[in-house]
């Protein structure tokens, strides 16, 4: 008897113990047992500020097929962690994303190959596509989004200092209108450029994309689209540009360290400066009712450094969201899947919802017009002759060379001599090297 | 009663036993063998033999992260503890309003580290850029101060109540014995108050060791390791081993970090806790 009432309470404790670790259940975890085979979605989405659109998007289709979809949004700058702790659990995402071919290493054995599949079918190009770095017949990842980014223009601003956007057409126009700007800042009551703030929100603008700029003129002029060791022929060209922002800027150069990206904005927003390099996927931020910003106030313009042919010079256009179907998913799953991306790309509520709601210019045939006016504004570039700047930033070895290039240029904004420009160009050249050969072992 | 009690002590273990074996020993043994291999994702790991361990020890930036984590363990485990002794003896006092010192040194206590980080990490940026110094993103000096005065901000309060309930517990009759013997009060804070609080000591000791070597989230938010990794901690490195690169290479040698890092954490606790527990005396 007592035996019994021993065993009880240890039984109860236990099961108080064990509750604990049950209740974690995962909302995001597609239940494929109820749908029996019909399969269902499970997308791990990497785009925080679409979250929305998407699961409104998951319930119109689920409306519409009966098809269960789900969308979970990892954390900002969390997609990889994320994605590798869902991985590994038994009901995986059946769709997530890379941000391109040194992202795909790490996924490129659960890459389903699309080639073939409808959703690929629909791209415009096959340029839009990640091949598998082992099988180049294989398609690993698609392209579902083009933005393009580049110096954005508050022509207010501009008109007020007695210039247009049609004055600036090479780096020395930038700079000289730039300069101008920044010497009569006390009158006109704004400087030129937004502050380039390095603190880790916004230190990406210029260690990742305007970092592009010198690796794409390099690229260029060996036709390549990749290297193991970059040269750095145009990083005295990435010098001035990034003196210009930092020098006829909002702020004292020392100051950079601590800013952040909302800084910048704000900045912008409040029109305290005239130029901010950011890209399309800023509109919403930008032109709104808060800001009081319409889509004549604001408009983008190529990024010049003074290399390359500055005339036909486009804005940066490209992509860092692939989409990669999982192939560990099973057979339903995968078809199912597959059905969704095909409804999103070339169906009336998808197409309508990523051009206006999420604000993307998709590479497919169906794509809807975007009402964004810097992605218009690239259209009219491409449309005139200019050749877009394509995303060599893709290509970069690794997050720590990214890193490595950042502090540098942190350290080079808060005390602009030689000397540290020397550690910038360091990180950038030996810095790839190390990098490449570390993330290739 | 005791005999029954011995006889059924293991099904009181249980509940424990099975939480714990769920929770840390499984997971523990799988992190084990994963720091053995090469890994995307933990069910599909290929057996990689001792390699990751090699690199980890060849990797500069992890020694230096080791030797930067034993630089703020010292320092912040002798400021925690000496601070929140001296508070807790001030607060011991027959003085007024001690309970409101005691809530008001508590409570940084009770804000994550996160939290705590960004915070200081503003007021701290503040004064260096009032006084013309370079900002924490560039200033590993101040880092590293800066990660001294949030921990000791955010510990000495939780400490301090622990040395009060020691303080509270040595018996007023010992105290008074000395007293009518002549001892000074010097002479009775180190020959019978620490000799009584040593039990407290141990776990403080302990908590602020353990604490200031796992040491994550305030990393994170205060430096992030800049500029150039050099205020980058044991637990920071090994999660940027993980995801600064590409490549299932890396998780490997991040998994064998962080085995390496257990065990020395394991080491120099089980040490400090036999140290400090010979020292406790009985009443």
């Amino acid at each position: 008897m007592k035996n019994w009432k021993t065993l009880a309470v240890a039984g109860a404790m236990t099961l108080t113990a064990l509750a604990g670790c049950s209740s974690g259940s995962e909302d995001g975890a597609a239940d494929s047992g109820d749908s029996g085979k019909k399969g269902s979605v499970y997308y791990l989405n990497f785009k925080p500020e679409q979250n929305d659109a998407w699961q409104e998007l998951a319930k119109k289709y689920t409306e519409e097929t009966g098809v269960e979809v789900t969308v979970v949004t990892a954390a900002s700058g969390d997609y990889e962690n994320t994605l590798m702790s869902e991985m590994g659990k038994s009901s995986a995402p059946t769709l997530f994303q890379v941000n391109g071919p040194v992202g795909l290493k790490n996924w490129a054995e659960y890459a389903y190959d699309l080639k073939g599949t409808p959703v690929y079918d629909e791209l415009t190009s096959d340029a839009y596509t990640l091949k598998d770095p082992e099988d180049p017949e294989k398609v690993d990842a698609i392209a579902y989004v083009i933005e393009s980014y580049g110096i954005i223009v508050n022509e207010k601003l501009l008109k007020e200092a007695g210039y247009t956007t049609d004055d600036i057409k090479s780096f020395e126009d930038l700079k000289k209108v730039a300069d101008d700007i920044q010497s009569r800042k006390d009158d006109l009551r704004f400087a030129a450029f937004t502050s380039a703030g390095m603190d880790g929100s916004s230190d990406w603008r210029f260690k990742t994309h305007l970092a592009n700029l010198p690796i794409y003129f390099e690229y260029q002029d060996k036709n390549e689209t990749d290297t193991d060791a970059i040269e750095g022929t145009y990083l005295d060209n990435y010098r001035e540009i990034f003196d210009l922002y930092i020098k006829d800027s909002t702020v004292d150069g020392k100051d950079l360290a601590a800013k952040t990206g909302d800084d910048s904005l704000n900045e912008f927003k409040q029109g305290d400066a005239v130029f901010y390099q950011n890209g399309s996927w800023s509109y919403g931020d930008v032109v709104n009712e808060e800001t009081g910003l319409t889509d004549d106030d604001v408009t983008m313009i190529p990024i010049y450094i003074g290399a390359g042919d500055e005339a036909t010079q486009g804005l940066c256009t490209g992509t860092e969201n692939y989409w990669v179907v999982n192939k560990d998913a099973s057979e339903e799953d995968i078809q199912a899947t597959l059905d969704f991306m095909y409804w999103c790309v070339t169906s009336e509520e998808g197409t309508t919802a990523m051009a206006d709601e999420m604000g993307f210019v998709i590479p497919f045939k169906d794509a809807k017009p975007s009402p964004n006016v810097f992605v218009q504004e690239d259209v009219k570039l491409t449309e005139n002759g200019a050749t877009p700047v394509a995303w060599c930033f893709t290509t970069m070895p690794s997050e720590e060379w990214k890193n490595g290039v950042g502090e540098a240029l942190t350290a080079y904004a808060a005390d602009p001599t030689d000397e540290k420009w020397e550690a910038v160009e360091s990180a950038f050249v030996d810095g790839w090297k190390t990098e490449y050969e570390l993330a290739n072992k | 009663m005791e005999k029954s009690l011995r006889r059924y002590a293991w099904i009181f273990v249980l509940p424990t036993l099975l939480a714990f074996t769920i929770g840390f020993i499984i997971p523990f043994l799988e992190g084990l063998y994963l720091s053995f291999c090469q890994f995307t994702t933990v069910s599909n790991a290929t057996f990689n033999g001792i390699g990751n361990y090699i690199e980890a020890f060849q990797d500069e930036s992890f020694l230096h992260a080791g030797l930067f984590t034993v630089m703020v363990a010292v320092v912040s485990i002798i400021f925690i503890n000496v601070v929140a002794f001296v508070l807790a003896m001030m607060l011991t006092q027959k003085l007024k309003g001690t309970n409101f010192f005691r809530a008001v040194f508590f409570m940084p206590n009770l804000i994550g580290g996160i939290v705590l980080g960004y915070i200081w990490q503003i007021l701290i940026n503040c004064v260096l850029s009032l006084t013309a110094q370079p900002v924490l993103a560039l200033n590993a000096t101040a880092g590293y101060w800066g990660m001294i005065i949030l921990l000791g901000w955010q510990q000495i309060g939780y400490m301090m109540i622990i040395y009060i309930a020691g303080l509270q517990n040595v018996p007023d009759d010992l105290l008074e014995a000395a007293r009518i013997d002549g001892a000074t009060e010097w002479e009775i804070l180190w020959k019978i108050k620490i000799p009584m609080v040593m039990p407290s000591i141990t776990i403080c000791m302990f908590l602020t060791l353990t604490n200031s070597f796992k040491l994550y989230d305030q990393n994170l938010a205060l430096t992030n390791g800049a500029p150039n990794d050099m205020t980058q901690m044991f637990a920071l490195n090994i999660f940027d081993t993980f995801y600064a690169r590409a490549g299932k290479a890396w998780k490997g040698i991040g998994q064998a970090k962080a085995v390496i890092f257990s065990v020395i954490v394991v080491i120099i606790s089980s040490f400090q806790l036999g140290y400090t527990r010979k020292r406790e005396v009985q009443q």
